[in-house]
């Protein structure tokens, strides 16, 4: 079906009002454009009576229970990382049994599932919705090899498209590195521990069949219970879930990067100024070197000031656990560990919290935890002089990541700061317009470079105390500038008229569309 | 306003990445160097690398210093010829002696002519690592009037010396008191030689803590990690300002007096007590630390 009309999102970007695969277009308007009285999705469920039993021998058994047909959305989570095998291990066996035209909906992708690619080749798999992909599958995404465009959500927007039914998902498979005979599960113990369960929550609770995969089949009932029982249909005990390799590092450590401490170093006088460093400040940071740099230098900043957090939140690494047992923070929100340090600190600290992915960003809920958030530390691959930010696409057009939780907080938090180096090997990161747009300039208070600092004028207010700090202020224009004095102007990409994918923000809208690349012999990577 | 030399970072002439961002990393001063930092296969493209770099990147809120090789060699005066006629703020002269800061005085006078820049516009620090360089410091100073400042390069030194060169620095006790009192004397600046265990904060701030007390007025630094910490250092502390104010204070009052010389919590407070709080309280107010 061809487009019937054109639309404009408010952010000016030119979508269809109908995609192919995808259906109906809802242009996104503005961060909380669309709030007020919400349903949320009733679920179908068989009861258990006492004395059924829910262990099952093997995945093919839990397959024939299951009736699984042709066109099935089926769910996995992302907390196994590089190192998960349930996804490959239940797409190999449903493709064995000849099913074809099923969507994964994983929290996210990663290069260890390159085995989809030939599943997407031979008619498998022709959808998938994600909040983060990287490796071949966005590759050969990109490339147009999937049948139906992708569909890249928020980390709170999955909740959220879950909760509301705009995301049914037929079978959950709920990877669990501890489970008990009867469903009961938790990621802290077992040889493929991973720490918290926030993204398998919705799953579990709205898919209408869950199964859960274990390595770790303990006696009932499991302790701690991340996700209960009650949500649970079977139990499937196989050999090995994942490789502890791949599903956490051992210690996340601070760059050692000079101009990469003095972007952090930057990040953190921002902070500063804007006068939220004081008892009760709230703060979220990535797992990337730069982002726990600047969490090194907020926490020399806090213990100056003799300041006392209420919460970090996020994915946490062991550098937090730190600050929270230092008492730099009374509590920690943790939807992903990052490391076996904050799996440890999860496991023994009871003020080391869980918070599902809904608890942790769905903006349809009586209040996500990015509401209460006050500082945000961002990465970004391209921003434009709109502010608006890419961690979807890099600068060849080719899908290399997602919103993840980033649309989420930086629409939650007081202040959203991108952290970026101006420029990357020969490219500018910022530019007139970014190639897709992840996050809503709307969204984002200030970028920090190593050239300067650019506050968004929505922001007069911050701009005030920045310019009182005496900090590099430049405009965003200007930053620009500076970059391609040194690198030049590229050449714009050129694209296909082929929507590859969908990116939707957190309610649903859709904000942007990827393009199928033109390829030129130098997207091979 | 006379620029600070409290940091001059050396980077490697033959890193684009570096070069592109060595402006940015906080140093006083960077020295692009031409010598230690290349390979006898790169000297003539490491060359042609500094000399775009200074034609086309913005350098201009540090002094670029580029260090060339040595006088007797034959790279040293093709990187004086290709180097002087982009410009550079200075020249870093290694294993200077008086010979070579003549030499290179005499290039630059017809480089500079050549290329209508103003005679005497770029300037000389010499790179003392040698003991003859040492012990003729104030022979290697006055041999051109371009001269701006002298280099201690410790791990040279020790080598000529026949010595081992350690962390503590004992061993160059002695030089770092020559070049310190020499450039004093001559009115330039005295600049220490690099700490070189990047890892090491705390030997840092002693090594650095070491040179100032011995009067030497900057440090060389092999890693831009090190710069904010060599400036901690250098920094007058609030004490100290506050110090170097009451001083001044107490003064003026006494003049009004018609006194010369008075004292201040018991302590006398005379010429050079004066000088040192006026020096404090100049730096305090160029680090920004204060109101001028």
């Amino acid at each position: 079906m061809k487009p019937i009309m054109t639309m404009k999102t408010i952010s000016g970007r030119e979508l269809p009002n109908y995609i192919d695969g995808y259906g109906l277009v809802k242009p996104f308007q503005g961060a909380f454009n669309d709030g007020g009285i919400k349903t949320r999705s009733s679920v179908e469920l068989t009861c258990v009576p006492p004395g059924d039993l829910k262990v099952l021998e093997s995945l093919e058994e839990a397959l024939d229970k299951l009736n699984m047909n042709d066109g099935m959305t089926i769910s996995f989570h992302h907390h196994l990382r590089n190192g998960d095998h349930v996804l490959n291990m239940v797409v190999e066996a449903l493709a064995k049994r000849g099913l074809k035209d099923l969507t994964i909906a994983a929290s996210s992708i990663f290069p260890v599932h390159a085995p989809l690619v030939e599943h997407m080749k031979s008619g498998v798999v022709t959808g998938i919705v994600a909040n983060y992909m990287s490796g071949p599958v966005p590759e050969a995404i990109s490339r147009g090899e999937l049948k139906k465009p992708a569909i890249m959500q928020t980390h709170g927007g999955r909740a959220r498209a879950i909760e509301s039914g705009d995301l049914h998902i037929d079978v959950a498979f709920i990877a669990a590195p501890t489970s008990d005979t009867y469903g009961n599960i938790n990621g802290v113990y077992g040889k493929s521990a991973c720490g918290t369960l926030g993204y398998a929550v919705s799953d579990a609770e709205y898919a209408a069949k869950t199964i859960v995969i274990t390595d770790n089949l303990v006696p009932f009932p499991a302790c701690p219970i991340e996700i209960s029982q009650i949500f649970v249909d079977y139990v499937v005990r196989v050999e090995s879930i994942g490789d502890p390799k791949g599903i956490v590092s051992g210690t996340t450590k601070i760059t050692n990067n000079p101009v990469a401490l003095i972007i952090a170093k930057m990040a953190a006088e921002v902070i500063k100024a804007s006068g939220l460093v004081r008892d009760g400040m709230s703060f979220q940071t990535g797992a990337g070197g730069t982002s726990l740099a600047v969490a090194a230098e907020l926490k020399r900043i806090m213990k100056h000031e003799g300041a006392i957090g209420s919460f970090a939140s996020g994915g946490i690494t062991g550098y937090l656990t730190e600050m929270l047992e230092e008492g730099l923070f009374r509590t920690l929100f943790d939807v992903q560990c990052f490391d076996l340090a904050a799996i440890e600190s999860y496991r023994n600290n009871p003020r080391h919290q869980f918070m599902s992915a809904s608890m942790y960003g769905n903006p349809h809920t009586k209040g996500a935890v990015v509401n209460n958030l006050d500082i945000m530390i961002l990465g970004a691959t391209e921003i434009d002089t709109d502010f608006n930010v890419n961690v979807t696409t890099g600068s060849d057009g080719v899908i290399i990541g997602g919103s993840g939780g980033h649309s989420d907080t930086a629409a939650g938090a007081k202040l959203a700061i991108v952290v970026t180096n101006l420029m990357k090997a020969r490219l500018p990161m910022i530019k007139a317009k970014v190639t897709t747009i992840t996050t809503p300039g709307e969204s984002i208070d200030v970028v920090v470079t190593e050239r300067g600092i650019a506050v968004n004028p929505r922001r007069v207010d911050l701009m005030e105390k920045l310019s009182q700090a005496k900090l590099p202020l430049r405009t965003i224009g200007e930053l620009k500038t500076l970059a391609e004095q040194i690198t030049g102007v590229p050449k714009a990409l050129e694209t296909s008229e082929k929507i590859v994918a969908v990116v939707e923000y957190r309610d649903g809208s859709v904000i942007d569309v990827v393009r199928m690349v033109i390829d030129n012999g130098y997207l091979e990577r | 306003m006379k620029k600070f030399r409290r940091t001059m970072l050396f980077m490697p002439g033959n890193n684009p990445g570096m070069l592109q961002d060595a402006a940015i990393l906080g140093a006083d001063s960077i020295i692009l160097d031409l010598e230690d930092a290349v390979s006898l296969s790169e000297k003539d493209s490491a060359r042609i690398l500094v000399r775009n770099a200074l034609k086309y990147l913005d350098y201009s809120q540090v002094e670029v210093v580029v260090r060339v090789n040595p006088l007797d060699t034959e790279f040293g005066p093709q990187d004086v010829d290709m180097i002087a006629r982009v410009k550079p703020d200075t020249l870093l002269i290694p294993k200077a002696h008086e010979e070579d800061i003549k030499l290179v005085d005499m290039m630059l006078d017809k480089i500079e002519t050549e290329e209508g820049y103003g005679v005497g516009s770029i300037k000389i620090i010499a790179l003392i690592e040698t003991a003859i360089g040492l012990e003729t410091i104030h022979e290697v100073i006055k041999a051109s009037r371009r001269t701006v400042g002298v280099l201690l390069g410790g791990e040279d030194l020790t080598s000529d010396l026949g010595i081992m060169r350690t962390k503590e620095g004992e061993e160059i006790f002695y030089a770092r008191n020559k070049v310190a009192t020499a450039c004093r004397a001559l009115r330039v600046d005295s600049i220490d030689t690099p700490f070189t265990d990047t890892n090491d904060y705390e030997g840092l701030i002693k090594d650095t803590a070491k040179a100032k007390s011995l009067g030497l007025t900057g440090k060389a630094v092999i890693n831009p990690r090190q710069v904010e910490i060599i400036h901690s250092v250098f920094a007058p502390t609030e004490a100290e300002l506050k110090h170097a104010l009451r001083i001044l204070g107490a003064m003026e009052e006494m003049k009004k007096e018609g006194k010369g010389v008075f004292s201040l919590d018991g302590k006398m407070i005379d010429a050079p007590v004066i000088n040192r709080a006026k020096t404090t309280v100049e730096l305090g107010q160029r680090l920004g630390f204060m109101e001028r």
